[in-house]
């Protein structure tokens, strides 16, 4: 309950309806998240990950239970309000990237710009998209587009994008799902790198040694909270990237 | 809300596929092409049809001799003779509102100067028959009252009756032939045209009714009279009161029909812009049913997208688009395809009703008020047909769309 924690679940729960038959994806979760936390959460297909994510990502509600993000009761918002707090708060970064296809990797990056409450005009968009894909290292290729970019580009574009409202949270829906180990090591690096500058993470990862980046593990099976543990072997993604040596060597596993 | 960067918005989904919103454009181009392409045809039909009307005068009744029947067999209008020069006198005397009286009887004849002969129309007419079909001549001077009394043998002309006569020869002064009587022309009358039945009005020879009746045609009696009053008001009461005083004059006991007929120019007139009053919103409505196929093309192409885009949309709605947000992107963009369409369509259509009015000498008539209703008409068909597609989008639930493959 320290000032210090950004996400706070209190016995959450969630069902759904479909026919006849309840599911109970997710049945008493609570979970404090603290500002600065670089946090895996893990568990097989149909442990409720998923859900737990979509409810910590505001895209759905808890059927039972709270959840306050930011000091902010959010469990109780309409549609348009979790819209805007996912706007101001929150940063996606999806599997399979989510791009606008045909649309520059600097478009892609004003996208969450558009819909926000400030105006602003385009110089300033394009400052401000320009500013965070240099941060993400895509600096020079803002006019790309998605066809034009490797797996790991896109991905860095996609969090260029989840980057550029400042949110408070990250919330990474198996980032290196779609790329290769190699690309995969790279993502987490860009990860490590925001997390030390203080931005709070959250990566849904079925990959033992992904989730090994993190600072903190969550597992989860049926709806329930497994395990929660500290990393005690933290990978460094520099490291690992020397370990696994010249970019031919294991491109394409 | 956010006009601007909604706005910006969906103009960046229209750019990203340039071909498909050309193609989705082209359906509203064409609709809106044709309906001011075809408006433009039946209005300028319309205004060439109340230009022919304006020209036989303005606020002129026409007052026909009845008809005889003879065996069974009905002759027309006139063919009876019940008019009378003095019934013609007896109305320039006793209705008021009156300004002008022209007595007129109609024949056809060989006429012949030098060794040129032709078949023309004989119209004989008072000296006020220029004044009321507003008929100035082009050369010479027209004959006067005295000309009339006298029965001179003197006439004018029209244009076409003169250039098969006289070829290029100036005809005012000229000896001119009619039944071996020779006339003196005085004049050449301006060329009319066709009029709406296509006969060419400038292929005549007009001369004092009186010569007309004593050396060309014989007879005593009127085929028409043509009565022009000063002031469109009193135009119906004068009727009345033609009517009336020919009842009078023939003698005919209440309960029986008049043998003679009137008219006035207004019921020529709205005879005539009815007709082409219809054909009009024929053309229009045939053209807009183009429109409307073209609004469901719009549908349809908005409809494919958002099923195409439902990932973007779920994406968006991630990011922090509110459904009415995605709503309001989908609307703008289908009217924007619609109303660009539609600009592209006005200028398409007022090219073809050019190309089509020079070429085929079809008169067009573009109004303003015509491009003004089509431009709102395609921007609604936008609003119309995208605003399901647009519905169905915002409706979208976040989590699935993310989903979609």
């Amino acid at each position: 309950m320290s000032n210090g924690s950004v996400v706070r679940l209190a016995d959450v729960h969630k069902t759904y309806h479909t026919g006849d038959v309840d599911v109970h994806a997710v049945r008493g979760v609570s979970l404090e998240i603290g500002r600065g936390e670089f946090v895996a959460l893990m568990g097989a297909s149909g442990s409720g990950k998923s859900t737990l994510m979509n409810i910590l990502g505001c895209l759905d509600r808890p059927t039972s239970g709270s959840y306050v993000l930011d000091d902010a009761d959010v469990s109780v918002l309409d549609r348009d309000q979790l819209a805007d707090i996912r706007n101001h708060k929150l940063g996606f970064v999806f599997q399979s990237f989510n791009l606008l296809p045909r649309t520059s990797a600097r478009e892609n990056v004003e996208l969450p710009l558009l819909y926000g409450t400030r105006s602003l005009t385009n110089v300033q968009l394009r400052e401000k998209a320009d500013a965070v894909l240099a941060s993400v290292g895509l600096g020079g290729r803002e006019d790309h587009h998605p066809s034009q970019l490797s797996g790991g580009q896109q991905q860095r574009v996609a969090i260029a994008r989840a980057l550029v409202n400042d949110p408070e949270v990250v919330l990474a829906d198996e980032p290196t799902g779609n790329l290769d180990s190699r690309t995969s090591v790279e993502i987490m690096g860009i990860f490590q790198q925001l997390n030390n500058r203080g931005i709070t993470i959250i990566m849904v990862t079925h990959e033992p040694d992904i989730a090994s980046f993190a600072k903190r593990n969550v597992v989860m099976r049926d709806g329930v909270i497994l395990k929660d543990f500290g990393v005690t072997q933290r990978l460094d993604a520099p490291t690992e990237l020397q370990n696994i040596g010249p970019i031919d060597s294991e491109a394409s596993s | 809300m956010k006009v601007g960067s909604t706005l910006n918005i969906a103009l960046r989904a229209l750019r990203r596929n340039k071909m498909r919103s050309v193609l989705t454009a082209l359906g509203i181009i064409i609709g809106v092409a044709a309906v001011i392409a075809m408006v433009g045809i039946g209005n300028g039909a319309k205004a060439q049809v109340e230009a022919q009307i304006a020209s036989l005068g303005q606020n002129v009744i026409l007052i026909f001799s009845g008809s005889t029947t003879s065996s069974g067999i009905r002759t027309g209008w006139g063919s009876a003779g019940t008019l009378k020069i003095e019934d013609a006198e007896a109305i320039r005397r006793e209705v008021p509102g009156v300004i002008a009286v022209s007595e007129e009887i109609v024949s056809t004849t060989q006429v012949a100067a030098g060794n040129q002969n032709w078949f023309t129309r004989i119209y004989g007419e008072s000296a006020d028959y220029f004044d009321i079909r507003q008929w100035p001549l082009a050369d010479g001077l027209p004959y006067t009252d005295q000309d009339v009394r006298s029965a001179n043998k003197v006439c004018v002309i029209g244009k076409t009756t003169a250039s098969q006569i006289y070829g290029n020869e100036d005809p005012v002064g000229q000896i001119l032939r009619i039944k071996n009587v020779p006339f003196t022309v005085m004049g050449v009358l301006t060329p009319k045209g066709l009029s709406t039945q296509g006969v060419d009005q400038d292929d005549i020879v007009i001369m004092p009714y009186t010569s007309a009746m004593k050396r060309v045609v014989g007879g005593t009696t009127l085929r028409n009279v043509n009565v022009q009053v000063g002031d469109g008001s009193q135009i119906n009461a004068a009727q009345q009161q033609i009517i009336a005083l020919l009842r009078q004059r023939h003698n005919i006991r209440p309960g029986r029909d008049d043998d003679f007929t009137v008219r006035n120019q207004q019921e020529i007139a709205d005879a005539a812009t009815a007709t082409t009053a219809v054909m009009t919103v024929l053309l229009g409505s045939i053209a807009g049913v183009s429109l409307v196929v073209g609004g469901i093309g719009i549908m349809n192409i908005m409809l494919v997208s958002v099923t195409e885009r439902t990932r973007e949309i779920g994406t968006r709605m991630a990011v922090g688009a509110h459904g009415s947000d995605i709503l309001m992107q989908f609307l703008i963009e289908a009217v924007a395809l619609s109303s660009v369409g539609g600009i592209i369509g006005i200028l398409c259509g007022i090219g073809a009703s050019q190309i089509l009015s020079s070429y085929a000498h079809w008169p067009t008539l573009i109004s303003l008020s015509s491009i003004i209703i089509a431009f709102m008409f395609s921007a609604a068909v936008g609003i119309f047909f995208g605003f399901y597609p647009a519905r169905k989008a915002a409706a979208l639930d976040p989590i699935e769309a993310l989903r979609y493959e």
